[in-house]
């Protein structure tokens, strides 16, 4: 349930952080030999590759504009510190750091193995490894993970009720996080070295769920409160030595770190990792060309496109993510309370022009569902294009229907209602809602464009205070799972009217989604492919309610400095920065 | 013999006298002949999008195509770059009907929208400036012509307005108004409305022109024609329309193109942070804006309208020069 770039929570939290001095967990430690290559995992030359042969040593330096609000592990949901997180933390299971689509599947990482579903896919057993060590030296125990369980609950993580609110327990943690027990959900044995979860129902996801970052196991006694910039001992290859989001944030190895898994955890080459924050990403796209920085978090100005390709081509790297614009359009107010509205915009809107405003077929391609391409669910549908309809759907989209999504707005009667389009301020989604101001006034609407700060636009779409009728949006996926782009997004238990963490933005709760949905997660435990069609199904049945106009699913494009060798991308973390060649 | 009849000698007035002499300056001519031509440029916006480029500027068309050299061209054109990454909007073709500077980033003609940008741009600079020299005119003449308390309480409220950059009082103006419009008892003024810009930017320069204005009546008050006019017990709104007036006229002539110009820089930058003219309609800050994302790859659509405001501007203030001189304000006695 991650935003692409979700600095929304960040900002707030950075207020709070900002105020506290960074944190340097150090200890003295065995002093870290920065020219062997011991423990290393196989060098992968995936294509991304670009220059060098393996280096170990030297300094990874990263550029983003701001800082990524708190150094907690457990709270923070943006993607710039989750992405370097992931090379400081340990879950009891990890997406595999592998190039690619491997990235998807989850693996055993704090865990010896994934233990198999007991009692009908209510129960996991976890065996937990041996001699690994957080950062500050101390062993990764058994009350470590039950801890950190409870403190997803106890600090109130993003994630906590959508995520982990299946664990037996949960319920009361919910309502009462600071004396959170998770008693019966979550139990540890210290003499065996196991930790069981019990779950309320079976999770076809629980692996996922678990590989994801708010899952990270923490040292028992670390604080349960945010931690704003104080970085708490990980077990990754790199440990967290200052953090200011007004100015940057450094690592250095972790003294303690020993490659138990490559697949979950390998080991890094550079000896540090720093970020620098404060350039534009016009400058920051100069200060990466020009070798200055070697990686640059913030999406590339479509400016800038042309440059890249002519000149600095190799140093681009562009790889698909399940990330997706979309337009969210709110179903209890006016004009969009008629589906015969919703339906209309999705033939009128110009999904092509989108995929243009984004950089063009290079960069995103068009969307006409919500299940992106790639993840299991994906069933090509496309009724709202010229030439099809429900009961002739193309697989593909090929035009607006202009003619059609007047006459249903004629037929609505809603014509000259007045319409606002809520975007954030950034040059490409200024661009696409100039677009739809434009086709939301051809179609008869009095339409205007409302750009809201990047920063506070995302929360504000979800407060059904602002009655934000229409706005843009994106979403980027926190594992490649179908029910992160439709019970995440349009599920009953994520809308929250009047609150700022209600994600179900067009405020859909619509049941026979929901039997469906909960169908196909619970068909999914045992049978992928069974569950896979079930999805299929729910997203055409969402395509039909139209709470959203999906749009286009777009790439990441990368630019990373010239010295950078072995670049190699996860799909759900970017660039994984410990497997960079720095010389 | 009869004595010879006088010859009638044409007395010249002082408008015609300061008008032949304003067109003895040849650099005020030249502004006045720049202004003009930028006038009639922007009045035929419509003639030039619609029977000329054929386009309609405001209406955004990505998969838009042109003719050049007889052949369709796309008017957002793919990069042939490696990556094939971006499109990049045709640039300057020179030919009238087909995107003569080229389009920008929604795939509209920034030719036409020039001249749309010109009409607004021009309308609320000249609108603002006029409104500007009004209040301007009665807070500046009540000062100086009253005296005491209305001269202590007018100056400081204007010294106050003085005191906060000029810039950040309009932003904070245009950002408020912006968002919701602006409620007038019954009346509600969209936030689409050119009269919100007009109003704020008219505003913001009031105390630049009011103090030149009430320095000019305090001396104008202690002049010997109005003190023998006040000796002869000529009512006080006389003195202030037959005398008074018509003596500050020249200077409220010679400030109007000036404070013009510092409206159309002002109104640019508020429609380049999007809180002057708003979108769909243009104003040649908001081209400039489009333009911003456009720098590298298409610097035409930035810097034509940022030509033309620098033409614009530099006319203004010759023409004010000029004026000043012709109406020779700084020749203090009564004219004529």
């Amino acid at each position: 349930m991650r935003r692409r770039c979700l600095r929304s929570l960040g900002a707030l939290l950075l207020l709070s952080a900002a105020a506290t001095a960074p944190s340097v967990n150090v200890v003295q430690a065995p002093s870290a030999d920065s020219d062997t290559s011991t423990d290393l995992p196989p060098v992968i030359a995936p294509g991304g590759q670009t220059i060098g042969s393996p280096h170990r040593g030297g300094t990874l330096r990263l550029t983003a504009d701001a800082g990524a609000g708190t150094a907690d592990p457990q709270i923070n949901y943006n993607s710039e510190m989750i992405s370097l997180q992931v090379v400081v933390y340990d879950g009891l299971t990890a997406f595999a750091k592998r190039p690619g689509e491997a990235s998807n599947q989850p693996v055993a990482d704090l865990a010896e193995a994934l233990p198999p579903p007991e009692d009908g896919g209510l129960t996991y057993v976890f065996h937990l490894r041996r001699g690994v060590r957080f950062s500050d030296g101390r062993e990764v125990g058994v009350q470590d993970v039950v801890a950190s369980f409870r403190r997803i609950f106890k600090v109130n993580s993003p994630t906590a009720g959508g995520f982990y609110g299946g664990i037996v327990g949960a319920d009361a943690c919910l309502k009462d996080g600071l004396h959170c027990t998770l008693a019966g959900g979550v139990v540890g044995d210290e003499a065996a070295r196991t930790v069981t979860f019990h779950l309320t129902h079976p999770d076809a996801e629980f692996f996922d769920k678990l590989s994801f970052p708010h899952a990270y196991v923490l040292p028992a006694d670390t604080p349960a409160r945010d931690l704003g910039n104080d970085a708490p001992p990980g077990t990754g290859p790199y440990r967290i030595t200052s953090y200011d989001p007004n100015h940057g944030l450094t690592t250095e190895r972790n003294p303690f770190f020993k490659v138990w898994s490559p697949e979950a955890q390998p080991d890094g080459y550079p000896d540090h990792i720093t970020y620098s924050f404060g350039l534009t990403d016009e400058a920051e796209v100069t200060a990466t060309e020009n070798g200055d920085f070697d990686y640059m978090y913030d999406n590339v100005p479509l400016d800038r496109y042309g440059e890249l390709g002519d000149r600095f081509a190799d140093q681009v790297h562009i790889n698909r993510v399940f990330g997706t614009y979309y337009l969210p359009m709110n179903v209890n107010l006016p004009p969009f309370n008629d589906i015969r509205v919703r339906q209309a915009i999705n033939y009128a809107v110009n999904r092509r022009a989108m995929q243009t405003f984004y950089g063009g077929p290079a960069a995103a391609s068009v969307l006409c569902q919500n299940v992106p391409v790639g993840l299991p669910g994906y069933e090509p549908y496309c009724p709202y294009t010229k030439g099809a309809d429900f009961d002739h759907p193309a697989t593909e989209w090929k035009a607006p229907d202009l003619a059609r999504a007047k006459r249903l707005v004629a037929e609505s009667g809603t014509r000259g209602m007045h319409v606002t389009l809520v975007v954030p301020n950034r040059a490409v989604e200024v661009a696409m809602g100039t677009y739809l101001q434009n086709m939301l006034r051809e179609l008869g609407y009095d339409a205007d464009v409302k750009p809201i700060a990047f920063a506070i636009q995302f929360t504000y779409i979800q407060n059904t205070n602002n009655k934000v009728q229409i706005s843009i949006n994106d979403w980027y996926a926190d594992y490649p799972e179908p029910s992160d782009f439709l019970t995440a997004l349009y599920g009953c238990e994520n809308f929250h009217p009047g609150s700022d963490s209600s994600i179900d933005i067009s405020g859909l709760c619509d049941h026979p989604f929901e039997d469906l949905v909960h169908r196909a997660a619970l068909v999914s435990v045992t049978d992928k492919a069974a569950g896979a069609k079930l999805w299929a199904q729910a997203d055409r049945l969402l395509v039909r309610e139209a709470p959203d106009a999906p749009l286009i699913q777009f790439k990441k494009i990368e630019l990373v400095s010239k010295r950078v060798g072995n670049f190699y991308t996860v799909n759900l973390y970017h660039m994984l920065f410990s497997q960079g060649w720095v010389r | 013999m009869s004595a010879a009849l006088p010859v009638p000698v044409r007395v010249q007035g002082p408008w015609e006298a300061a008008l032949r002499a304003l067109l003895r300056i040849p650099s005020a001519v030249a502004s006045l002949a720049v202004l003009l031509l930028l006038v009639l440029l922007s009045l035929s916006a419509p003639f030039y999008a619609h029977d000329v480029a054929h386009t309609d500027p405001f209406e955004s068309d990505v998969a838009a195509t042109v003719t050049l050299h007889g052949e369709e061209v796309p008017v957002m054109q793919p990069n042939h770059n490696r990556l094939h990454l971006g499109l990049t909007p045709i640039g300057p073709t020179w030919h009238a009907d087909a995107d003569l500077l080229g389009a920008d980033s929604q795939g509209r003609d920034v030719a036409a929208r020039l001249l749309y940008g010109g009409r607004n741009s021009l309308l609320i600079s000249a609108a603002a400036s006029v409104l500007c020299i009004v209040l301007a005119a009665l807070v500046g003449i009540c000062a100086g012509f009253f005296g005491g308390i209305v001269d202590v309480v007018l100056s400081r409220l204007m010294d106050i307005m003085w005191a906060i950059p000029v810039y950040l009082f309009a932003i904070s103006l245009s950002i408020v108004t912006v968002s919701q419009g602006l409620q007038l008892g019954p009346f509600t003024i969209r936030s689409d409305n050119l009269l919100l810009p007009i109003a704020i930017i008219a505003l913001v320069y009031v105390p630049y022109a009011a103090r030149p204005i009430r320095g000019r009546v305090l001396s104008l008050r202690q002049a010997e024609f109005v003190l023998a006019a006040r000796c002869l017990g000529v009512p006080r709104a006389r003195i202030l329309l037959r005398d008074i007036l018509p003596n500050v006229s020249t200077t409220l002539i010679v400030l109007a193109p000036l404070v013009m110009a510092l409206a159309l820089l002002a109104e640019s930058a508020l429609s380049f942070l999007s809180i002057g003219v708003q979108a769909p309609a243009a104003s040649w800050g908001t081209i400039i804006e489009d333009g911003q994302g456009l720098i590298y790859t298409r610097p035409a659509v930035a810097i034509a309208p940022g030509l033309a405001i620098v033409v614009t501007v530099l006319a203004l203030n010759v023409l004010g020069d000029g004026l000043r001189d012709a109406l020779d304000v700084r020749e203090t006695g009564r004219r004529g």
